[in-house]
């Protein structure tokens, strides 16, 4: 029978020889150069800086800092913000990429160019438009007010801003995966009798989970991060509507760098723990995979 | 099962896909729908498998109609040119996923699933490769798959969309021949689309030759490949050559010589094109009966064990192609620019009004 082939994992022995077609030492050395010292400058010395800041006066100071009843408000909401709106955004990502990726409908150019509207606004645009539909003077402002309904200056602001800053993250990630990888998975499903939300389930989801991840960490890391918007809406009114980052911005207008620094250790370990988890799995798929 | 086509058109924005298409499929046939890219042979597949809707016409599965019943429902299987695996599913998964999907009253226990899909992994001889992934396997291992997993779910219909176009020229004669002892012994009702005519002529029952979205004929291998009903199903069966002339009293005439023509004694004098197969072209080196045409050689290509000829006419200028065994070839010695005489031992006639050569 045909197709007898036996199919070889790459058990290529590694030859270290240099293929003809690379380039000569010196570029890669210097091209390698520039890019650690890139990535050393803008990115590890930052880091860096932000422990040895943090640690400056001491332990005690530091765990002051994180201790404070205000910075403690700060985490809590800043927490919350993001057990709203990232699995919100995660959901409507997966929701839209699925409906373009998958189907042909009227209007879908115009989803697609909603969708990139956040990254095209300036952040404090956004929470500007934010405080004129839903201030006291803005256009729903009378009827919010009539039923006791807070939204600017209050949690529900800064959730609604944060939700409309990271709205792209996860959709652009799945769009071009989604449309790379077609239909046709999704009609062989069909056609062996599942339904539409079993296709989902076991078709659809698994093969877009990298890019779900992919995007939830960016969405994550963005909600965490957001300052212009969330400023606008805020109010920072201490203890109540401040998040980590307007807490740091505060402190630092206070000339209390150590704890404005210790603060930020925080939000640098929780990036940090993210992208850990990321490696984590990704590690553990390969693992599965090439043990078949 | 049979399958019933009535009337159904289809077109994609302003492109007309399918037109009017009336077909039926036997239970237990396996029909080939063969046709150039663009004749809607692939269309009118998956609106029989429900993944596009006819505009107009309707389908029926024996005697239930089932136009508007979804994909899920039909109980078809589908095999596709891309295999469509789930990639992220290994062999052993891909295959159960049929069973495996179905609502809890139908769903067979998981030991009947293991039970079946490990038979249909012996049927297609990939047992030891139940746990590997799909972008672990060759192209026709994929497309082994992809066939037991259609079957998995014990379809009515089994429908299959140029199931070998991506897979090489040895692969691809095995699995005809695999596909054909398959359907020899399970009976399953069968459509496949291929462009390929030689597949079609090798594996089907009968054959519906497509073309712009019509159906130009349909009958059995030899049927449409004897007995072509107009041009474009002769052309697309095979090679042919031209021989234009004028028919009168059952003879094709052309230039100084005429050739008899079978089954048409009744046609007046009029404009005539005869159609000739290459291999049913006599090279000689004599024009004893002087019913040959002198032609120069301008080409000899040995393919195996038959040499093609390329020859150009004295009288007219224009090329013909003849296919003759190797050993015909060897004992008429033949050379490039030598001068040889040709006739047609049969050809098809078919008049320019009738069609558009």
């Amino acid at each position: 029978m045909a197709g007898n082939v036996p199919i070889q994992p790459n058990t290529a022995p590694n030859f270290q020889r240099k293929p003809s077609n690379a380039e000569p030492a010196w570029v890669r050395v210097i091209l390698i150069t520039i890019s650690l010292l890139f990535l050393g400058l803008f990115l590890v010395l930052p880091l860096i800086t932000i422990f040895i800041q943090a640690f400056d006066q001491g332990m005690k100071v530091y765990l002051a800092a994180i201790t404070d009843p205000e910075a403690l408000s700060a985490i809590k909401l800043t927490l919350l913000v993001i057990v709203i709106a990232v699995p919100l955004n995660a959901v409507f990502g997966v929701a839209a990429a699925w409906a373009i990726s998958k189907f042909q409908f009227r209007g879908k150019n115009l989803l697609i160019t909603i969708i990139d509207l956040p990254f095209a606004v300036s952040p404090v645009i956004a929470g500007l438009v934010f405080v004129l539909l839903f201030s006291t003077h803005g256009l729903f402002g009378e009827w919010l007010f009539a039923h006791n309904i807070k939204i600017i200056f209050a949690v529900p602001g800064i959730v609604l801003a944060t939700i409309f800053v990271t709205l792209p993250f996860v959709a652009r990630e799945l769009i071009p995966l989604m449309q790379a990888q077609g239909t046709s998975e999704e009609e062989a499903s069909i056609s062996l009798g599942a339904g539409g939300w079993k296709t989902f389930w076991y078709v659809t989801i698994p093969n877009i989970k990298w890019g779900l991840l992919y995007g939830i960490i960016l969405c994550n890391a963005r909600a965490i991060g957001e300052f212009g918007a969330v400023s606008v809406v805020s109010g920072h009114i201490r203890g109540l509507t401040n998040t980590m980052p307007l807490h740091i911005e505060i402190l630092y207008g206070e000339y209390q760098f150590a704890a404005a620094f210790a603060v930020a250790t925080l939000m640098s370990i929780l990036a940090i723990i993210t992208l850990v988890i990321k490696s984590v799995l990704e590690w553990k798929t390969k693992k599965q995979y090439s043990n078949t | 099962m049979s399958i019933i086509i009535n009337n159904v058109s289809k077109s994609f924005g302003s492109f007309q896909a399918l037109q009017d298409i009336e077909l039926e499929i036997k239970t237990g046939e396996l029909v080939a729908l063969l046709g150039p890219s663009g004749s809607g042979k692939t269309s009118l597949l998956r609106i029989i498998a429900g993944l596009e809707s006819a505009d107009r016409g309707s389908i029926y599965f024996g005697s239930d109609e089932i136009t508007d019943i979804s994909t899920k429902d039909r109980q078809v299987g589908f095999v596709f040119q891309h295999y469509a695996l789930f990639r992220h599913m290994n062999v052993f998964e891909n295959i159960a996923y049929g069973l495996k999907v179905r609502p809890k009253k139908t769903r067979p226990a998981k030991k009947d699933i293991d039970k079946k899909v490990h038979e249909l992994l012996k049927l297609v001889k990939l047992e030891e490769l139940a746990k590997r992934y799909p972008a672990q396997l060759s192209g026709g291992q994929k497309q082994r798959v992809a066939l037991a997993r259609a079957l998995a779910v014990e379809p009515k219909v089994l429908l299959l969309d140029e199931p070998f176009g991506a897979l090489d020229a040895k692969v691809r004669k095995d699995l005809r021949r695999w596909l054909r002892n398959l359907h020899d012994e399970f009976h399953i009702t069968s459509i496949f689309v291929t462009h390929d005519q030689e597949e079609a002529l090798d594996v089907a029952d009968r054959i519906v030759v497509m073309n712009g979205g019509k159906v130009e004929q349909i009958g059995s291998p030899e049927d449409v490949y004897e007995h072509p009903k107009n041009p474009f199903v002769y052309d697309f069966l095979g090679n042919v050559n031209l021989f234009h002339g004028r028919l009168d009293n059952g003879k094709l005439s052309q230039g100084s010589v005429q050739f008899q023509v079978e089954g048409v004694q009744h046609q007046q004098d009029q404009q005539a094109v005869g159609y000739v197969r290459p291999h049913d072209i006599i090279i000689s080196r004599e024009n004893n009966n002087k019913d040959s045409i002198l032609a120069k050689i301008t080409h000899i290509h040995v393919v195996g064990p038959i040499v093609h000829l390329e020859l150009k006419r004295a009288d007219t200028d224009e090329f013909l192609e003849a296919e003759i065994t190797k050993e015909h070839f060897r004992s008429l010695d033949l050379k490039v620019k030598e001068n040889v005489y040709v006739k047609p031992s049969q050809l098809k006639v078919f008049f320019p009004e009738d069609y558009s050569i």
